[in-house]
This record gives structure tokens, C-alpha cells and sequence, in this order.
């Protein structure tokens, strides 16, 4: 039940949506550059922090919905992608950022992301890929390079990496994005346009463990990831696919956007009556039907 | 294993026949099932009570399939123990059933399709009915074979004719007057041959019954635990396709939608589950439906449900294990893993439906119980039930009762009080039972709307700055925040914000806390599956995991003493008491009944809340009877172990594990055994 309030402009600042616990991350740690975008790019929306909800897994960015004052979901290891989609059916009306990590995201939540991409789940999706396991102190992830050696792959991995990007385009995600930590004002455009965008959002973004993961280091990144050339066409599909692919740069931008695709949202409530009927008028007409 | 005893035999007069049981056996697809239900509607119409029973092959295409149909003048339980009637509609038909067959039994069977009579034959009768013959050269009308049978059938029975015509009339009606008057043909043609070839066919008439029972609907097990979910305000179910609960889900997802809400197939069962804890953190009643190869994946969620607090509706339709076991046969083997699965020490209500019937009512308890105790509920039914169509009375739909879930209310927070001060109970129908003498239906607050005025960021921090916000109560607010081990508070953010005025997991009394939903305002919070303190903030020490641990169990010690009444039935005064669960109750029930035509007085039970263990139901009858009879469909007695963590002494134990339903002629053997004793 709504009262009517006076009608008031709420300025919001960047302040409103930290909530008052301390970040749990090490010093140095790339997920502060995401930290300070997300609350720049939801200070630029000014939506109310009641009606945000952040999700996550499990993992050292997974803990991200602690430190925002919105409503939060942090779940179990890979499976923020179908806790989010039980919320958008749910209530289709808040604002959902879904966060995690590269171990979380790809690893055992690979699955998940593919339905989440095909249904074109209406969120937006940020994953801190610091090509690690760092909150169980450094193992190999599934976007480390062959040959990372860690304290499960002494002998250096073996997998070839999982590409985020072009897996997000061929399971059907419209708006695939990379960014880098480094860059937060460009990563807070990406997250911002992400969250307006009327579909699955999804920003692989750059995001170097300093405490475990010694080769893909901020200066890694700096050195290897540069901007989408200027005449990038991110309508085309296939041009998309061919800069997502490329590891020598690694494109950071919005390589790829389509506002066209309904959502799943939009195709669920569709299905639902446009004249409601109670459960017990439901019922009455099952009964006859069964007697 | 115990063997299995001959029925009592009595005289099968013209008067006092009450039953029959009938069964076709068949290939899967050629007619076995549309010929069963047939017969099962044209008795129902004809006023009598049906029970059936089904056995489909695991795979698609071809095997044997057999449909049971038991029609009474009087009240069924089971589907039976002996067939009075075979119609097998081929050799594998014969094979495969006929050992069944009673002593007197008659068989019919498809001309020409069974030629191999190879079980001695003794007192049973041989009838070839030429049902292709007629259907395919007389009635050039191949695919009316079924209803030919049927014709046949209800000659034989001596059922009104009228009623049945009406029934043809309706089912054919919308596919034009020339098919319903080809099947009237055929039906006519049946019932016919059977008076020209069964002289003495009044020897297998039931007696139509006395009073017509009004208001009946036939239904199956899952559909009837489907129409309870709508019932009990579900809203939202989210599943994977799995034998046998598949059903739930297909009905749901036809019928959802007329009431606003939402039916979505996952890709698998995690999903799904993670799905229902999404939606029910919005608010939502929210469900999934599987079986137990899926609520093994489904473990890790529940955990995080129960840890969580998160209400959610888990309908396990068991079905022989382990593993991939045998995905169309009955079994009872999923009560330990609904009970105990999970790692750590995870709240959770196990419920078990007795019968058809009361699938509709435990389904709404399931949710009511959910919502009040923000913990997950497992629905424990069972193949039996699930593939089970009867004849019951149309549920009550006055008796519904509803009970919404604990909210936040954002007043609370602008009025200064934190959870501690909130009468948990306020806005709580505590009576949870959805069967009952009270009637009202209670308020339904499903809805997850936004927009709700309280607590916005001026009004916290004009508290802030008011007398709440002094320095001194700052000081004991500092160290309530910065309590235990765990996420650090940063004390001038939290200062400025005059403290989380809002507790998720406030301690109170019956365990249970207010909860908020996204969207009111003061009532943010990040759930989680971490332990945490009352402000849902991640904490790992002593003092912090024992108080939660303990408001957890707080809350199932209240959700007890609201168990939906137990099935009870018999002479209370017995000494020889059947304790049982699930579907297994309706044989205890039919057990009784003969153990009292012999003269053995005997008492049954059968609790409907498996889990927490609803003592104060069975104390007395534990304690009281000389001996406790425990008869279940799985190997290890997991009841009756349940029953041995709390209760000293021993029980005597039926056990079937061979995937077919416990008959009532086992229970009765036991029954006779401790009878002899005394």
C-alpha cells in the first residue's frame, strides 16, 4: 500500500550506497577499482538502494553485495546466475547487478551462465576476472593461461582458457563488455550502460590478485589490454566474436550490443492472464473438469 | 521378508460382493492405459469408489505396461492385493500377471493374442473375448478396441447403462456426432457379447452403492498435490523434468499463469532450486518438484535455504533408488536424505501425504509451515501416489487456510524499535494445520510490491542526530555492531547512519524473525549462507554461531506443536499397534480392517510430519502398545531407525524393497504373529 509523498528530487552521492562494513579484500586488491566504479555507475542511475539488489557466489568478489547499502544475495559457489533469475521472476522490478569471479563464473557456474545468456536474463553481470582461485589462496582458474603454475598445477595448467567473451556472444548475451580495474571511470560507463541495458549484461573485467597471482598483474594488463579501435561496429556480430576472440591485444569496451532481443522477463510475464483469476476460481473450473 | 499370506476368503454372494479388482496387462501404448481409465470414469460415473494403480516401462518405447482398477460400493486404501480379473491384451499380458490372479480369479484375454497357457490353471477360468476381431471386422473401427473392452467389461460388472452413454456423449462430443455415435456402437457391441456368452455373469456384479457420494472428482496423486500448490497461494514453481514428478510441474505450468504466476523448467535441478530461493527472497511462495535422483543436487541449496532462512517448498515424489534405481517403481527410500541431508546442521519440515486426498492438504501446509518458519519443507510422496487415480470428495475449498509470512514493516524501524522489541507473533496465524475446524481463510500477503514510505536516508539520519544517536548509546551501538569475529564495521560510516536499525535475524522467542523483501525501505540486508549475526553480517565466532544455532532449532521446537493431525485409524484400545508413513498407511488401513473381520483388534498410525519427529502424537502409543508394527517400502526400516533416536524400544519391522507396493495380506501376517503371541 503506497501514501503519497511529497514529490522530492533525492541527490543522491556515491556515500548512499556503501554500506557501513569494511571491504574484506587485501590491499592492492583490483576489486576496490570495481567497488569504486559500481558506486559511481549506481550513484549515475540515483535509483533507491532499497531497490537494488547486488548477487553473488562465492569467492573474494562475491563478497562485493556486502559493502553496498542495497539488498543483497550472496549465494552458493556458481549459482548467482539462477538465484538472479528466481529474483527477476520474482519481483522483475528491481535493479539486479549480479557480481563474481572468474573461478565461480566459468568454473562451475559455466553452466548456469549459458541459460542466463540464452534466456537474456534482464541484468547486468560483472565478473572480477583476476585469472586465480584467490579466496582459497591460488589455485588455477578456468581463464588462467597454459602453463600457470600454481599449488594444484605445479607442473603448470593444462586447459586452455575459457574465453568469457565469446562464450557470452554465442550463448546469446546483447551486451557483452571488457573493462579493466585499472580504468574504473570507463569500467563505471560500462556498468552503467549494463544496467540500462534491457537484457543479459555481462562485463568481464580485468581485475589482478596481487597477493597470489604474480603474471596477470595490473602492469600485465596495462601492457596487454588496450581500447576497442575507434571504428569498432558494435552491432556487428561477427566483428564482435573476431575482437573477443583476440588475446594479442585484449579489446577493453562494449564489444558487442543489441537492444532488440526481447528479454526473459519480458517473454515470462507475457505468458502470464491478462485477466487474473483467484486460485479458488482456478480450482472450481479443475474440479469440474475432473468430475 | 515376510510371506505373503492368502486373503481371508469369504463367500462372494450376489449380495455381498464389494469389490473387484481388475487389471490390463499389455504393451505399453497399445490401449492398456486409455482402457484402464475409461473403466475407471465409467464406474465413478456409476456411482462406485475407484483406486488404480499403474506400472509403466522405464522406456519409451515399448515394454509391458498393466493399469489396476479396484472399484468398491465402499471406501478404498489400497489398490489390492489379489486381481479378481485379468484382461490381458497379450502373451506378455498373461506372463507377467497371472500369478496374481485369485484362487477363483477370472481371465480374459485378446483372442488369438495369448496362446501360451503355461501357469497351471486350477480353480481360475479361461474367457477369449475377440476384442480386435469385433473392433477391426464387425466395427471396422480399430482404435475402438478399448471401448469394446469396456462395453464387456461393464456387462460383466452390471453397470447402468445410461450413465455411461451420458459419459461417451461428453468425451466424444467435440469431435463430432458420427465419433460419438461409432463409440457408442462399440461399447453397445461389448455389453452385448458379454450377455450372449456369460450366463452366469451376476456372479461378478458389485453392488451399486447405497448412498451416492456427492461432489466427487477423480484424481491422481500428482495433480492432486498440484491443486493443493495453487491452493496454498504457490505462485512461482521452477522444476526439472524428472519420472515421476513431472507431472507437478507440466500442471503447474498450464494453471500458474491464470493466477498471475510463473511456471519456468530450469536446465537442471541446482537451478531450480536457486531459482525458488531467488524468488523467495522477493517474497514469493515458491516451489520445485522432483525426485530423489534430484534432490540429491538439490542438498547444497537447501543447506543455504535453512541457513538462510529462506522459506521453500521441495515436493520429492520418491521413487525406487538408489542412484538411477528403477525410475517408474515405489519405494520409500528418501525419508533419511530428507531428513538428514546436508552438511552441518541444516532446519528443515519433512512432511508425507497418506493418500490421494490428502496430497491437496499437505501441500498447503507444506507452504504455510515454509512461510511461518522461514525453512525449507520437503513434501515426501511417492510413486504410488503420484500415478494413483481415485474417487474423493472435492476438497473443501472454505477449509483453506493460509498463513502469510513474518514481514518486516518499515514503521518499526522510523518508531526506534530493532527486532529485539518486536512481538514476533503480531501478525502471525500461528495455527498453521490447513485442515481444521476453523474455516477463515486467512490474510494473503504474497505480494512483493515496492514503494512502501518509511525509513529513507533523512529520516535515519535525523535519528542519528537525535537522542538515539548520542554519543553514549554510540558507544554501546559500536560494540553491538563490531560484535564477535568477523566483517568489520566501519564505525563513522555507521555512526552517520545511526546503525542498522534493521535485524534480520533478530533473536526472539519462537526463533522466527520478521523478514524484509526488496523493495521496502530500512530493510536491506545481503542473506547468506555464511553464519552471521543478527544484522545478516558474516561472523565466525563462538557466541555468534551458538545463539544462531539455537534460534534455528528454536524455530522447528514451534513449528512441532503445529504438525497437522496424524492419520489415525482403528481401535485406540488395541494392543497391537501399525505405525507407518506415506502412502503405506492406506494398507495398514486395509490390514486393520481384515485383522478386525477376523476378530484382532488393531490400531494405526501415521503421522504426517515426519520431521521434526511429532512426539507429542505418538508418545502415548509408542509407550502403550504390547507391540508396534512398522511396515515400510525400503530396506533399512529408516522410519523405524528414526523412531529409535528418540524412542527405546523395539519395533517389529515389515520391510519391501523389491520396487512394488507392501500388500495389506503382509501387514496382516504380522498382525496375526503378534496376536498369536499373546
Amino acid at each position: 500500500m503506497e501514501t503519497i509523498q511529497q514529490v522530492k528530487i533525492v541527490e543522491r552521492t556515491t556515500e548512499d550506497y556503501k554500506s557501513d562494513t569494511k571491504p574484506t579484500w587485501c590491499p592492492g586488491c583490483g576489486d576496490f577499482g570495481v567497488l569504486n566504479a559500481v558506486y559511481s555507475s549506481l550513484q549515475m542511475k540515483g535509483k533507491d538502494p532499497k531497490d537494488i539488489v547486488a548477487v553473488s557466489g562465492i569467492g573474494c568478489s562475491s563478497r562485493l553485495p556486502f559493502f553496498m547499502s542495497s539488498y543483497g544475495f550472496h549465494s552458493v559457489h556458481g549459482r548467482a546466475m539462477p538465484v538472479s533469475t528466481g529474483i527477476k521472476v520474482g519481483n522483475p522490478n528491481l535493479e539486479l547487478v549480479a557480481f563474481g569471479g572468474d573461478g565461480d563464473g566459468f568454473a562451475i557456474g559455466a553452466g548456469h551462465f549459458v541459460h542466463a545468456a540464452r534466456r537474456n536474463l534482464n541484468i547486468c553481470y560483472v565478473i572480477m576476472d583476476n585469472n586465480i582461485y584467490g579466496l582459497t589462496k591460488g589455485q588455477a582458474s578456468p581463464t588462467s593461461d597454459v602453463g600457470f603454475v600454481t599449488k594444484t598445477t605445479p607442473r603448470g595448467s593444462q586447459d586452455v582458457p575459457l574465453n568469457p567473451l565469446m562464450l557470452a556472444l554465442s550463448m546469446g548475451a546483447t551486451y557483452v563488455a571488457r573493462a579493466f580495474s585499472g580504468k574504473p571511470k570507463e569500467l563505471a560507463d560500462m556498468i552503467l550502460k549494463g544496467m540500462e541495458h534491457p537484457g543479459f549484461a555481462v562485463i568481464d573485467v580485468f581485475s589482478p590478485c596481487p597477493t597470489f597471482n604474480k603474471v596477470n598483474t595490473f602492469k600485465y594488463y596495462r601492457d596487454e589490454a588496450i581500447d576497442l579501435p575507434s571504428d569498432h561496429d558494435n552491432s556487428n556480430y561477427f566483428q564482435a566474436l573476431e575482437r573477443a576472440a583476440n588475446h594479442d591485444p585484449y579489446y577493453l569496451g562494449v564489444i558487442y550490443e543489441n537492444k532488440d532481443k526481447p528479454s526473459f522477463e519480458d517473454h515470462v510475464f507475457a505468458k502470464v492472464a491478462t485477466e487474473l483469476q483467484t486460485p479458488e476460481q482456478v480450482l472450481t473450473d479443475l474440479f469440474k473438469k475432473f468430475s | 521378508m515376510v510371506a505373503i499370506a492368502e486373503r481371508p476368503t469369504e463367500e462372494q454372494t450376489l449380495e455381498s460382493r464389494h469389490s473387484i479388482i481388475i487389471r490390463f496387462g499389455g504393451e505399453s501404448g497399445e490401449g492398456v492405459k486409455s482402457t484402464g481409465e475409461l473403466l475407471t470414469q465409467v464406474a465413478a460415473r456409476a456411482g462406485f469408489e475407484v483406486l488404480t494403480f499403474q506400472t509403466y516401462p522405464a522406456e519409451i518405447k515399448g515394454g509391458h505396461s498393466i493399469y489396476q482398477v479396484r472399484l468398491s460400493s465402499e471406501q478404498l486404501y489400497t489398490e489390492g492385493d489379489r486381481l479378481d480379473v485379468l484382461l490381458a491384451f497379450n502373451q506378455e499380458g498373461y506372463d507377467k500377471s497371472y500369478e496374481e490372479l485369485s484362487a477363483d480369479g477370472l481371465l480374459l484375454f485378446d483372442e488369438g493374442n495369448v496362446t501360451d497357457f503355461h501357469y497351471p490353471q486350477q480353480g481360475k477360468r479361461h474367457v477369449a473375448l475377440p476384442l480386435t476381431r469385433l473392433a477391426k471386422e464387425e466395427l471396422k473401427f480399430e482404435l475402438g478396441k478399448n471401448v469394446v473392452g469396456v462395453g464387456m467389461l461393464s456387462g460383466l460388472f452390471g453397470f447402468d447403462v445410461e450413465p455411461i452413454n451420458r459419459l461417451i456423449t461428453e468425451k466424444f462430443t467435440r469431435k463430432g456426432e458420427d465419433v460419438v455415435a461409432k463409440n457408442k456402437k462399440a461399447f453397445e457391441v461389448g455389453y452385448r457379447y458379454i450377455e450372449e456368452i456369460f450366463p452366469d455373469r451376476v456372479n461378478y456384479h458389485i453392488q451399486t452403492p447405497t448412498t451416492q457420494r456427492a461432489d466427487t472428482i477423480i484424481v491422481g496423486g500428482n495433480q492432486n498435490l498440484s491443486m493443493g500448490a495453487l491452493a496454498g497461494r504457490c505462485t512461482h514453481i521452477f522444476g526439472y523434468p524428472i519420472t515421476p514428478a513431472s507431472d507437478i510441474l507440466e500442471f503447474l505450468a498450464a494453471e500458474l499463469p491464470k493466477v498471475g504466476g510463473v511456471a519456468i523448467q530450469a536446465e537442471d535441478e541446482i537451478a531450480s532450486m536457486g531459482m525458488v530461493l531467488g524468488a523467495s527472497y522477493t517474497g514469493r511462495r515458491a516451489m520445485t518438484c522432483t525426485s530423489g535422483p534430484g534432490l540429491s543436487l538439490m542438498v547444497e541449496m537447501l543447506g543455504l535455504s535453512g541457513m538462510a532462512e529462506l522459506p521453500a517448498v521441495i515436493v520429492n515424489v520418491q521413487r525406487a533408488g538408489p542412484s538411477t534405481g528403477m525410475p517408474t517403481k515405489h519405494e520409500q527410500g528418501d525419508l533419511n536424505m530428507a531428513v538428514y541431508a546436508g552438511h552441518g546442521e541444516v532446519p528443515r519440515i519433512v512432511l508425507a501425504p497418506v493418500s490421494v486426498d490428502d496430497c491437496f492438504w499437505r501441500a498447503i501446509d507444506a507452504f504455510n509451515l515454509a512461510e511461518a518458519y522461514q525453512v525449507p519443507v520437503i513434501l515426501l510422496s511417492d510413486t504410488v501416489l503420484a500415478v494413483r487415480t481415485e474417487s474423493i470428495t472435492r476438497p473443501d475449498l472454505s477449509k483453506i487456510k493460509i498463513v502469510p509470512r513474518l514481514t518486516f514493516d518499515p514503521q518499526d524501524s522510523l518508531n526506534g524499535k530493532n527486532g529485539e522489541t518486536i512481538n514476533p507473533n503480531q501478525n502471525a496465524n500461528t495455527d498453521v494445520s490447513a485442515t481444521g475446524n476453523a474455516s477463515e481463510s486467512g490474510s494473503i500477503d504474497n505480494s512483493a510490491t515496492g514503494g512502501t514510505p518509511g525509513a529513507t536516508p533523512e529520516v535515519i539520519a535525523n535519528i542519528a542526530g537525535s537522542e538515539l544517536g548520542q554519543a553514549a548509546n554510540m558507544q554501546n551501538d559500536a560494540k553491538k555492531v563490531n560484535d564477535g569475529e568477523g566483517d568489520e564495521v566501519d564505525l563513522e560510516i555507521a555512526a552517520r547512519r545511526g546503525y542498522e536499525l534493521y535485524q534480520r535475524y533478530a533473536i526472539t522467542e519462537n526463533g522466527v524473525s520478521p523478514m524484509s523483501i526488496p523493495g521496502q525501505a530500512g530493510g536491506q540486508y545481503t542473506s547468506t549462507g555464511l553464519e552471521h549475526n543478527e544484522f545478516s553480517r558474516p561472523r565466525y565466532d563462538v557466541a555468534s554461531h551458538t545463539k544462531m544455532t539455537d534460534k534455528r532449532a528454536r524455530k522447528l521446537a514451534a513449528a512441532v506443536k503445529e504438525a497437522p493431525a496424524p492419520y489415525r485409524v482403528g481401535d485406540p484400545t488395541a494392543e497391537i499397534g501399525v505405525l507407518t508413513w506415506g502412502s503405506t498407511a492406506g494398507v495398514a488401513h486395509e490390514a486393520m480392517d481384515m485383522a478386525a473381520k477376523l476378530g484382532i483388534k488393531v490400531d494405526v498410525i501415521a503421522p504426517r510430519m515426519i520431521w521434526p519427529i511429532p512426539t507429542a502424537q505418538l508418545d502415548d502409543f509408542i509407550a502403550s502398545k504390547r507391540v508396534v508394527i512398522i511396515p515400510e517400502c525400503n530396506y533399512a526400516g529408516q522410519f523405524a531407525n528414526l523412531l529409535n533416536t528418540h524412542y527405546r524400544r523395539d519395533f517389529v519391522r515389515i520391510n519391501v524393497y523389491g520396487g512394488a507396493p507392501i500388500r495389506s495380506s503382509e501387514i496382516l501376517a504380522e498382525i496375526q504373529k503378534a496376536n498369536d503371541q499373546h
